[in-house]
């Protein structure tokens, strides 16, 4: 079939794929290359010795680690504060749902700062805990709560509008149909949700993984125990050691990579089911 | 099952959605709630089902009074205008939610529950579609099975709320036609709420008109058609033209003019309206004529069975349209044209007499 000029009410198909590509390539493709450039430049045995140095490897397992359970936790709670925003009338809502967006807007450092000053053992949290002998800042624990602090919005984010879209219909017609409150939330509005959810999911995980300045003041930063990912990379440059900070880089990236593919597959496969496109 | 509702009332804020009222659906009958909308015929279909609560008022399920029984207690099937059905499930988990649904004790196994399922896709006609998921149906078929969904769980009482009212016009007759061929089968009682009067009077054994949150009549098509016992359910019911008089003797004065007026339940003297459907009035071109309301006709559409001529009036500074239907024949007898000044008149007549203002916005709704 020959094929007709297809005409487009708005020109510059080619203007703006070029732009897109050289933008890409620029901003994200050069500088990523580079990494594993830079790593391969030290060759395959120095690469596989900084990655497996253990200081390392314990700085992966905590960063991967605690962005994962951050993410985790993030999606119980994130679900929970998006539900209440979105189905009840309290006073003071609208500060409740600016309020969300404020780990987006601080400067993580402050951030850092602030968390530290509460959760230290001379803190307000940090001093009950410590009465315990629950230790929170400057252990993987407050490395944790920073994480979910900065992963909290993308949760409430991402779901709120998927909630607020729900038609009440649905859960009407469920209840007349003989459901309980908790069967029509786990067959009818969870399932409805789950896409949203594990798009804020795998964002508040990429966040988490590659977080520095809000970790970097609770965490302590004791080797083995309390460093992650980005404080390695830092310490290798600050020793301008620069193929073992871009192996370092290499192995996170890959890593987040494989992870985001993941995620991000579930969520199509979970969004086809109910029909919608992606 | 027989359903009564007694002296319910319901309202939003300050407004009055439903004005004590009192209906009785017997069993086995499918009936339509029919009114324009805001009528309050949707809150009192939900207020049947659990949905909603009424501020006063009981509903009464076979004899029982089930106001304060939760909708899923209730055994009410119930159909979203926009079929509410569960997106992420396929058509067959969505017609088995209401059994897998059912507390331990009193859920059937699988077997059964595939059966019942299959038996229920054949009833609506679309085994065939029963791994599909609801994004993959045309709306026809996304209502069918809503409707297979409801009747899963074996409801006492049907309820559909506008179930035709979101797909296109040559599905929604196909619907209808099906929906009381399945009605005959199952008998079940059953309500539905529409504001197309067309569907209404073909579909259900039995109309309730509903005007500002109170009911103006009920009976059957037949009945509510050819003996409209109110001004509004007179002008809901298919197109009308209306005239403001004065009664006499035999006879009601519009105007300046008089034509016969064969009713004579009406005092002389009385404020009245009249109604006459199109094809209940005749031209008479000898504008000299002692009887029949002047008017000019502004335009004349001379296809189908019959000619529809349009006209225009003049009365009291105001510009009244009205419509008349006479055979071609007889147009063409008539040799009518645009322009030209004839007179109408009546060969039936439905008079009411105004004890009230009837407020402009009365007709509006009802799409005069």
């Amino acid at each position: 079939m020959a094929s007709l000029p297809r005409h487009q009410v708005l020109p510059g198909f080619r203007l703006t794929l070029g732009y897109t590509l050289l933008y890409l390539s620029l901003l994200v493709l050069i500088p990523l290359s580079t990494v594993f450039v830079k790593t391969a430049s030290g060759g395959w045995e120095h690469f596989v010795a900084i990655a497996t140095a253990p200081r390392v490897l314990a700085s992966f397992r905590l960063s991967f680690g605690a962005a994962l359970l951050a993410a985790a936790i993030n999606a119980v709670f994130g679900l929970l504060l998006a539900w209440s925003l979105v189905r009840y009338r309290f006073p003071g809502r609208k500060i409740v749902d600016s309020l969300i967006d404020l780990p987006f807007a601080l400067p993580t450092a402050v951030a850092g700062i602030a968390l530290t000053a509460i959760y230290s053992p001379k803190g307000w949290v940090g001093s009950l805990a410590a009465d315990h002998g629950i230790r929170i800042a400057f252990t993987p624990a407050g490395v944790l709560i920073a994480l979910i602090f900065i992963g909290l919005p993308f949760i409430v984010r991402t779901v709120q509008p998927v909630l607020e879209d729900l038609e009440v219909e649905l859960e009407e017609a469920a209840t007349s149909l003989g459901a309980q409150r908790w069967q029509i939330f786990r067959m009818v509005i969870f399932p409805t949700l789950l896409p949203a959810l594990l798009t804020g999911f795998a964002l508040a995980f990429a966040r988490a993984v590659g977080e520095y300045g809000s970790v970097i003041f609770i965490a302590g930063n004791i080797p083995m125990v309390s460093e992650i990912a980005p404080l390695m990379i830092i310490t290798k440059l600050e020793q301008y050691d620069y193929t073992g900070a871009t192996g370092i880089a290499a192995v996170m990236l890959i890593a987040s990579f494989i992870l985001l593919f993941i995620i991000n597959s579930l969520q199509a496969w979970s969004a086809r089911r109910i029909g919608r496109k992606i | 099952m027989s359903i009564q509702v007694q002296n319910i009332r319901k309202q939003f804020g300050n407004f009055v959605a439903l004005d004590d009222v009192s209906l009785d659906f017997p069993t086995g009958e499918l009936v339509a709630l029919l009114g324009p909308s805001g009528c309050g015929k949707t809150t009192l279909l939900r207020i049947i089902a659990g949905l909603e609560h009424a501020d006063q008022g009981n509903v009464i399920l076979e004899g029982q009074d089930a106001s304060g029984t939760h909708v899923r207690d209730r055994q009410v099937g119930f159909v979203f205008q926009h079929y509410a059905l569960f997106r992420h499930m396929s058509v067959f988990d969505n017609i088995a939610f209401g059994l897998r649904v059912k507390p331990r004790s009193k859920r059937p196994s699988e077997e059964i529950i595939r059966k019942k399922v299959t038996d229920l896709l054949k009833l609506v006609q679309l085994d065939w579609l029963a791994d599909r998921f609801p994004a993959q149906l045309s709306g026809g078929q996304r209502q069918r099975i809503a409707l297979a969904r409801a009747l899963a769980v074996e409801p006492r009482v049907l309820l559909l709320d506008e179930p035709f009212g979101a797909l296109d016009a040559k599905v929604r007759k196909e619907l209808r036609r099906w929906l009381r061929k399945l009605h005959d089968e199952l008998h079940i009682t059953s309500i539905f709420v529409t504001h197309d009067q067309e569907e209404a009077l073909e579909v259900s054994d039995r109309v309730v008109l509903m005007n500002h949150g109170s009911v103006e009549q009920i009976g059957t098509p037949e009945e509510v058609w050819n003996a409209p016992k109110t001004p509004f359910v007179y002008s809901f019911l298919g197109s009308v033209n209306l005239f403001h008089g004065r009664a006499g003797q035999g006879e009601l004065e519009v105007g300046e003019q008089r034509v016969n007026n064969p009713d004579d339940a009406i005092r002389p003297g009385a404020e009245v309206i009249a109604f006459a459907r199109p094809h209940e009035l005749d031209i008479d071109t000898n504008i000299q004529a002692s009887h029949g309301i002047l008017a000019t006709i502004s335009r004349i559409q001379a296809f189908g069975i019959t000619a529809k001529v349009e006209l225009e009036r003049e009365d009291a500074q105001q510009i009244h349209h009205h419509e008349v239907e006479i055979p071609l024949d007889r147009l063409i007898a008539l040799q009518l044209k645009g322009g030209q000044a004839v007179r109408l008149v009546p060969s039936r007549l439905k008079v009411f007499e105004q004890t009230k203002p009837v407020a402009a916005d009365h007709y509006i709704a009802a799409g005069i």
